[in-house]
């Protein structure tokens, strides 16, 4: 599998990088770890004259504390994020997530920008910075700009960020002393979710304080379980009830050789009782 | 932390100072033996087809049909020819003389409809991934870039891609055949003399006694071999070489010659080392034929190497039965009768092996037990979908799958443990050789020992105890026991055997010893291997025999050069039969070297006794090793007259039978009902292969065949959709599994050496495979059956499963819902007009 061929540049600070991305235009492709756009280009389902590679901007790499937020280069590889003690204390669900993305080799390359950036439904990144109410910082030829989850996922592989911008970090707020659990559901180890559900949680006194709930997989975009959110409130962390029985309510999830939408649906109501209970519990 | 290639060399050479130090002990056969080739095959630093590179060489790349079934009304190959560096674009019109055909060599009967199955087609493609077009460039992307510019119009036609849409000839694969069937072959024990009247015994049983229906679906699966299918041709000099990442450098040789009319002995064939193939390697491919075309054409070598997805798509594909099986027996589970019906999907054409290896199942039905009565009767059909051929195990996996799980249910229906319904009805050790309701003589067995170990170790007792707890709880996580009690027939195969069957081929395997001055000794086998080891097997042997140290043994294969006399590696073949003439061959040695050690000892040959590598007068302390032989042959200043100065020695084996390793499987299951996911708590195995050469490789054999069963049971499936399209055309969909997906597997021995061969051996290779899917099955049926469930359609997954679940309750449907299964008023698939029989031997 080998692509056609394309001009390959490596800007070395994010303003280079805008300005090499404004000039190629339509015929420019932006590398982040490479592990969804290669397989792309490899299979020459797209074919771009000129690739700009992210991998030599330091300034979009790592993870930082900013006031009651925590700050996470677009460039960090899921397993950075899987590793950092930041993100456990402030942001558990999230490292619990990147845990989760498919093999060690493709978390060693791929990142938590171009994943969200890439946007596939199945991801796992989604779900958990939606649930967790993350902002995304975007730079483009007219500067920053910061755009809410909610607003980010636009469809299937379609996001916020325009042609020409840059995801340059994601600002989570701190969800210090919260638990959280990524419940992922596939066939085999290395496989994109069938169906996830990220949940954090706050228990106050055995009971459940706020909770926050992600989907994978149960539509064109992560989608945030509300109903559950709110049912789960008061809740003894012993014993949900029926809290999670709403968890598929206004999802659409695809059918295809892992499920029907009717079986994803069933699974998202078992996973976010288990993602909950897991949440709760550690 | 990175591991540098570097890195790699020196763990493999660390590991391999750790070898036990038994070196020309006499003690090799049985010895753990860490690969000898596993240092360059781990680290890649080795001639794997694509690491070769020659001056001057093209690269390819295939223009193929997206279309399965499609008229070709145009090729438009000019953008393509104009590409940069692009040197050559050819289509089939570029080859009126032809290219070669990717033959059959096993046509089941005489009047077997099978359509020409040419390398590169102009007229019409009878499934995606067909070549159309070739182009040769510079570089390999740059061939591919212009593959892009071929411009081929397609006029699309109706595609049959189901093997039971096919029966109905309602959709032609092939329209000018006018039928979709292929050949009907049939094995009935009565007309063979071997047995009774099936229906006879199953008419009884309805009156008094247990008859058991049920359809199973073989599902299609991939090989997926390790290495991509590689090839380069290099046709400058004398003869053609062509090295090609396959298991049948032989059989490749001959059929090139046979098939474009070649002089053979202007076609040297080189397997180098070759990846891996589980039966996936054994075809001779469109690509190979069109790499020598291509290369021939523009005197100068060419190399093509197959990307995955086109590996997916058009290296043959394994499996795809529908299968209906009626089962007779008594009250308390006596079996009366067995009778099978088969429709096998050939895909387009009809394969090397394609048309024989549902075939192969009629041994194989009737497994480790004494049916009185049985029939087998197989229709193959055409469909436009890639070519169907062996897949490890090769319609014993298919066989050994259907009659594990119908042995279940008749457990089920008598009430009684799926181990005691074996036993009643098994063949006891003590009535070895026996003779097979399907004309078989099984060499040697004891399948009481092997059950009552795995029964030992995997804690049967317990995990049925915990099996029942969980079920009265009303635990969410159920517990199965699944069990799968093994034979197969192994070591293809006697030539007079294959001769009755149509085989265009034999069984038998050479060796050849060369005792080389130095004391050195190389080994020329006619097996082919690509993964098993034996380069490390054969030494062991040779270093016993010879009383060599194992390091002195080289093992030269594929390259019909060098070992110029050969029929390759599948069906478990290498070890009993080429492993046996490799035994002949040393023995002829040691006989030769004999009568000049006598003559340089001045002593009778009669009065030499030879051990350790040496050959002693007895009764005295006089002797001479056989390395000291070999060099007083080399310099032969002084030998017998009578006698040709050298010890070298060749050996061609013919195998008298086929070997039946035989093995207990216990497997434990958990399944999650509110998933459907199914985990896999313990694996036993206790498998009986006769002696072993090498415990660490069988071990490593069944390890790999193991997780391949496994696969087939919960995992992998090749899907197509309704127009023919390959949906699994990447490991994206295809799910195969990693080692994050398997556990721990416990596996042992008996030991029932075999009677078919000197070395006592039974084959191994396609051991875990054959007997694991139906374990993993019947394990998660088990779980499930005070459910009401009785059966689930492979690959097990979690929605199957979860589905299954949820229609319970009602009666369960077998085969599932939607899918195409057998006619009430049977033998739909029996054509009494193109009877092949079946031999008994
Ligand atoms: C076999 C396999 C299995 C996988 N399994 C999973 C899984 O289980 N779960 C999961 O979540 N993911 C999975 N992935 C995807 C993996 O997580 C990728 O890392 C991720 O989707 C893309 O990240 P990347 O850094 O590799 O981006 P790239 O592939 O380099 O880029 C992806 C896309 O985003 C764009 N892009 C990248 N960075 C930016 C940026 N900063 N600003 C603007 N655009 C940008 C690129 O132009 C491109 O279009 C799998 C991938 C493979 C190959």
């Amino acid at each position: 599998m080998i692509p056609a061929s394309f001009e390959y540049l490596a800007p070395t600070s994010l303003a280079d990088a805008l300005s090499a991305l404004a000039e190629a235009g339509d015929e420019g492709k932006v590398l982040a770890g490479g592990q969804s756009l290669l397989p792309v280009l490899r299979m020459r389902l797209n074919a771009p004259e000129k690739v700009i590679d992210l991998g030599r901007i330091e300034e979009l790499r790592g993870i930082r504390e900013d006031g009651d937020h925590l700050v996470i280069g677009a460039m960090t590889t899921h397993a950075d994020v899987a590793a950092s003690d930041l993100v456990w204390e402030h942001a558990a669900v999230l490292a619990d997530a990147a845990a989760e993305v498919a093999d060690p080799q493709i978390r060693h390359r791929g990142t938590i920008g171009g994943a969200l950036v890439h946007a596939d439904p199945a991801g796992d990144l989604g779900a958990p910075v939606l649930a967790l109410d993350a902002e995304f910082v975007i730079a483009g030829p007219g500067g920053e700009r910061t755009v809410a989850a909610a607003d980010f996922f636009v469809d299937l592989f379609e996001t916020a960020v325009e042609d020409g911008e840059l995801l340059t970090a994601i600002r989570i707020p701190k969800h210090t002393g919260w638990g959280g659990h990524y419940e992922k559901f596939v066939r085999v180890a290395h496989q994109w979710s069938i169906v996830a559900v990220a949940a954090a949680v706050r228990v106050e006194d055995g009971a459940i304080a706020e909770a926050k709930v992600g989907l994978t997989n149960m539509g064109s975009t992560p989608l945030r379980a509300a109903a559950v959110e709110s049912a789960l409130v008061g809740r003894s962390t012993g014993d949900l009830g029926d809290a999670c029985s709403a968890a598929a309510d206004g999802t659409n999830p695809p059918s295809d050789l892992n499920g029907d939408a009717e079986y994803r649906k069933h699974l998202a109501t078992v996973l976010t009782k288990r993602a909950v209970l897991a949440a709760a519990g550690g | 932390m990175s591991v540098s290639p570097d890195a790699l060399v020196e763990i493999a050479e660390e590991v391999q100072d750790q070898q036990p130090e038994d070196s020309g002990s006499g003690r090799e056969i049985g010895n753990r033996r860490l690969r000898k080739e596993d240092q360059r095959l781990i680290t890649g630093r080795t001639k794997w087809t694509d690491n070769i590179v020659l001056p001057g060489m093209v690269h390819l790349a295939m223009v193929r049909s997206p279309f399965a079934h499609a008229r070709i009304t145009g090729i438009d190959t000019s953008a393509a020819a104009e590409a940069p560096n692009v040197i050559g674009v050819y289509t089939a019109a570029d080859f009126p003389e032809g290219l070669g055909v990717c033959a059959n060599a096993w046509p089941i009967t005489p009047d077997q409809v099978t359509p020409d199955h040419l390398p590169m087609v102009g007229e019409r493609v009878a499934c995606a991934g067909e070549i159309v077009a070739v182009v040769a460039a510079r570089s390999a992307a740059e061939a591919r870039d212009a593959a892009e510019l071929v411009d081929v119009d397609y006029d699309e036609l109706p595609a049959v891609l189901d093997g039971m849409e096919a029966l109905k000839d309602e959709v032609l694969a092939h329209p000018d055949k006018g039928t979709n069937k292929s050949a009907f072959w049939k094995l009935d024990s009565a007309e063979a003399g071997t047995g009774g009247n099936v229906d006879e015994a199953v008419a009884a049983a309805r009156e008094d006694g247990i008859v058991i229906e049920r359809e199973y679906r073989q599902q299609r699966l991939v090989p997926a071999f390790m290495e991509p299918r590689s090839t380069v041709v290099d046709p400058t000099g004398e003869q053609v070489t062509m090295w090609t990442s396959t298991q049948v450098p032989h059989i490749l040789r001959f059929l090139i010659a046979a098939t474009t009319g070649m002089p053979e002995s202007k076609v040297r064939v080189i397997a180098p080392d070759v990846g891996g193939g589980f039966g996936g390697k054994l075809q001779t491919t469109p690509e190979e034929f069109i790499t020598l075309a291509v290369a021939r054409r523009l005197g100068k070598p060419a190399k093509y190497t197959e990307t995955r997805s086109e590996s997916l798509l058009s290296a043959h594909h394994g499996r795809d039965q529908y299968q209906k099986l009626t089962l007779s027996a008594t009250k308390d589970g006596t079996v009366t009768g067995l009778k099978v019906d088969l429709v096998a999907n050939l895909g387009a054409y009809v394969a090397i092996v394609g048309g024989g290896v549902p075939v192969l199942g009629a041994w194989m039905f009737n497994a480790i037990y004494k049916f009185p009565a049985y029939q087998f009767n197989c229709q193959t059909v055409l469909t436009n979908t890639t070519w169907v051929d062996a897949y490890r195990g090769a319609g014993r996996p298919e066989a050994t799958y259907a009659i594990e799980r119908i042995m279940d249910e008749l457990a089920a229906e008598v009430g009684v443990d799926p181990l005691e319904i074996r036993e009643r009805n098994w063949i006891k050790h003590e009535e070895f050789p026996f003779t097979s309701v399907a004309g078989m003589v099984y060499d040697s067995g004891n399948y009481e020992a092997a059950t009552a170990r795995a029964k030992e170790l995997f804690g049967y007792d317990e995990l049925r105890a915990e099996q029942k707890a969980r079920r009265e709880s009303g635990d969410p996580v159920q517990l199965g026991i699944g069990v799968s009690t093994f034979t197969e027939m192994c070591g293809l195969a006697p030539s007079r055997v294959l001769g009755q069957l149509s085989y265009g081929a034999g069984g038998w395997e050479s060796a050849s010893i060369r005792m080389l001055p130095t004391g050195k000794v190389e080994v020329i086998t006619g097996t082919s291997p690509h993964g098993q080891g034996h380069e490390t097997a054969w030494s062991q042997i040779v270093a016993d025999r010879l009383g060599v140290p194992f390091e002195d043994v080289e093992v030269l294969h594929g390259d019909t050069q060098v070992a110029y006399k050969g029929l390759d590696t599948y069906g478990s073949r290498s070890l009993v039969v080429g492993g046996e003439a490799v035994v002949r061959a040393a023995d002829k040695v040691i006989e030769k070297a004999k009568a000049f050690a006598a003559h340089l000892l001045e002593a009778n040959a009669d009065d030499l006794e030879f051990s350790g590598g040496r050959y002693a007068v007895k009764g005295t302390d006089k002797g001479i090793g056989i390395t000291e032989v070999a060099l007083a042959t080399f310099a032969s200043h002084n030998y017998p007259e009578d006698l040709e100065p050298g010890i070298d020695a060749d050996a061609t084996y013919d195998p008298v039978n086929f070997s039946f390793p035989h093995g207990t499987h216990l497997c434990a299951m958990e399944v999650d009902t509110e998933t459907g996911a199914s985990r896999m708590r313990r694996y036993v195995c206790v498998d009986d292969i006769g002696h072993i050469i090498n415990p660490l490789i069988v071990e490593g054999q069944i390890h790999g065949g193991l997780v391949q069963g496994i696969a087939q049971a919960l995992w992998e499936e090749a899907v197509f959709d309704d127009n023919g399209t390959l949906v699994t055309g990447s490991f994206v969909d295809y799910t195969l599994p990693t080692a994050a997906d398997t556990i721990s597997f416990v596996t042992e021995n008996t030991t029932s050496p075999s009677t078919t061969n000197t070395l006592g051996t039974k084959g191994v290779g396609e051991a875990g495979t054959i007997a694991s899917t139906p374990a993993v099955v019947n394990a998660i049926v088990d779980a499930l059956r005070d459910r009401g469930i009785n059966d689930i359609q492979m690959p097990c997954t979690p929605h199957r499963v979860w589905s299954a679940i949820q229609g319970a309750g009602g009666a369960m449907a077998t085969p599932a819902e939607g899918q195409p299964h057998f006619h009430e008023d049977a033998p739909t698939n029996a054509d009494p007009g193109t009877t092949g029989e079946g031999s008994a031997q």
